[in-house]
């Protein structure tokens, strides 16, 4: 078969038609990927709250509570935890703008009391291998079971009691300063987050 | 202030072929004479700065609004495909002799994947706005071309070198790069 | 490109004779840019091998029908289709991949090894060949990215897909998963490729 023509005609029309074809498809499957695109998104928040927080039986994402504070750009979110209407703890979403490579981003689960559960990070650009250790089990140990009131959140080299990671200081300091801050904002707004220490 | 840290940022510290990745094929495929790697850069500079300008525009009061922004993808490499052609075309009247140096590379700036890195990124920036996103554009062209330059540079000096017979071609290139970018690691931290 | 004289030696050339990472030098960006860990490396050369097995398959079948001076447009509308299809479906199935590999998605659309197997072979040649031709690139870039990606994590992470091959408290060679080790790494396992492929012949 011989190769048509390059007409004007032939062109534009050829063009076009391969044009609407790819709309039209991407358009169907986009229809199709966009109710599991958002279920995916729903259980990352979910699958977090599951691991920083204790059993609980409400739906923190229905309780959330956001709040506008000057030291973060998004707000920070607070994912209340019941069991059988007992609070049972509060996961608090909040962030550090000064991590070696920009925005650091956490979910830590507080105890009612105000201890610390566990820690997991929602988004980081660090180094990897050095500030990605973050992530890591043997890091976040040091901070489980701590309260902040009586643990001071800043490395040692700061006159604090976190250990920092080797060549990753100012990881560690952009880490634990996002720790501390959700926990100033935890007590600070008690009244509507209903934790009582 | 702002828009300094921009222009270091992605000049130095994230800078686009180093650290990102971007563009690596013209980097490593015209980098042999500094004066093509010259003309590669402002080629680049002038299509990244347009490209960006006209898809942030297009991004933001078209596919975003109409609720189309998964046609991203295929919308911005076709304005990219229409702006190298006619950067060529005006290249070919204004300057016949950067055409012929160029030659086959410059179509191949639609497949610079560079312009279309930057053009997406730009989208991610914090507080985004046209002008911060063409800023973006202009620095990181400036990156590219800072690292094309000073690659090509070393590698003509390579010519004269004795190198182990296995390591010529290819291997020594990216052993070179990755030595520059060792050096651009140097910057890491900086803003 | 003449017709390769059987389906065989068609497959084969992507993976050696002229590998797209290692001799051809094509496709580079992501090469060098996802490649800090194994599984990265696997999922973005999957991820490019199916783009190029489509729009080998597209370009084929359509190409008595496309004028000549507009195939490149419509190659890249074809190859883009593809490519946001891809990212659409990662983004909703394995949203991990998707993060992981951030911008480098979309950016397979100007990845120069798709484009150009569409160009040089797929618009030459028939649906088996081009077939054959995909699969073969395809897993010879697959390939280049899984060694690399493997090199990278095991000198600079000591783990293989995530699996820890050194204890926690051990220190590694980080420079390699960071980007000059990207460079290095490759530099030397082309030597080691150029090395193998002189001596099979």
């Amino acid at each position: 078969m011989a190769k048509k023509a390059s007409t004007f005609k032939n062109m534009t029309l050829t063009l076009f038609l391969i044009t609407v074809v790819a709309g039209i498809s991407l358009g169907y499957i986009n229809e199709v990927t966009k109710g599991p695109i958002a279920k995916a998104k729903l259980e990352r928040t979910t699958n977090a709250l599951k691991n920083v927080l204790p059993t609980f039986d409400n739906d923190p994402l229905q309780d959330i509570l956001k709040i506008k504070a000057e030291e973060v750009k998004d707000s920070i979110e607070f994912y209340p935890a019941f069991q059988e209407g007992v609070r049972v703890g509060t996961a608090v979403v909040a962030s550090s703008e000064k991590g070696y490579n920009g925005l650091i981003r956490l979910m830590v689960g507080f105890e009612p009391n105000g201890s610390i559960i566990d820690i997991r990070v929602l988004e980081q650009k660090e180094t990897p291998g050095l500030g990605t250790k973050i992530k890591g089990e043997k890091f976040k140990r040091q901070f489980r079971g701590k309260n902040p009131s009586a643990f001071n959140l800043k490395v040692k080299k700061d006159q604090g009691e976190v250990d920092a990671l080797t060549g990753a200081t100012i990881t560690t300091r952009a880490f634990s300063e996002a720790v501390q801050l959700a926990y100033d904002k935890m007590i600070q707004n008690q009244s509507q987050t209903g934790s009582d220490e | 202030m702002e828009y300094i840290l921009i222009i270091i940022a992605a000049v130095f510290v994230n800078n686009i072929v180093l650290s990102q990745f971007l563009g690596i094929c013209p980097f490593l495929g015209v980098s042999n004479k500094l004066s093509t790697s010259v003309g590669m850069s402002g080629a680049v500079l002038f299509v990244m700065t347009i490209a960006t300008l006209v898809t942030y525009l297009l991004y933001e009061f078209i596919l975003i609004p109409m609720g189309l922004d998964y046609l991203r993808t295929i919308t911005f490499i076709l304005v990219i495909a229409s702006l190298v052609q006619m950067v060529e075309i005006i290249l070919r009247k204004v300057s016949p002799a950067l055409y012929q140096a160029l030659g086959v590379f410059l179509p191949l700036i639609t497949t610079n994947c560079a312009v279309l890195g930057v053009a997406i990124l730009a989208l991610g920036l914090q507080d985004g706005s046209l002008l911060k996103a063409v800023v973006f554009a202009i620095a990181n062209a400036i990156g590219f071309a800072l690292a094309i330059i000073v690659f090509s540079s070393i590698r003509e000096r390579l010519e004269l070198a004795d190198i182990p017979e296995g390591m010529k071609g290819v291997p020594i290139n990216l052993l070179i790069a990755g030595l520059l970018s060792l050096a651009f690691l140097g910057f890491a931290g900086l803003v | 490109m003449n017709e390769p004289v059987n389906q065989k030696q068609n497959f084969i050339k992507g993976i050696i004779k002229d590998n797209p990472v290692f001799v051809m030098l094509l496709g580079m960006c992501p090469v060098l840019g996802v490649t800090s860990s194994a599984f990265n490396g696997l999922g973005m050369g999957i991820a490019t091998l199916f783009v190029l097995l489509m729009s080998n398959i597209v370009v084929s079948l359509i190409k008595t029908q496309i004028p000549a001076k507009v195939r490149i447009p419509a190659f890249i509308i074809i190859i883009a289709s593809f490519v946001t299809i891809v990212e659409m479906v990662l983004e909703a199935f394995i949203p991990v991949l998707y993060e992981q590999l951030g911008i480098f998605i979309p950016l397979i659309v100007v990845n120069c090894l798709i484009l150009g197997r569409a160009e040089a072979f797929a618009s030459k040649n028939n649906l088996l060949s081009s077939v054959v031709d995909a699969l073969g690139m395809g897993i010879g870039f697959t390939i280049a990215l899984v060694v690399l990606g493997a090199t990278r994590e095991i000198l600079g992470n000591g783990s293989l897909f995530d699996f820890p091959l050194t204890s926690e408290d051990s220190s590694t060679l980080i420079l390699f998963i960071l980007p000059p080790g990207a460079f290095i790494a490759l530099a030397y396992l082309s030597v080691g490729f150029n090395k193998l492929t002189a001596k099979m012949n």
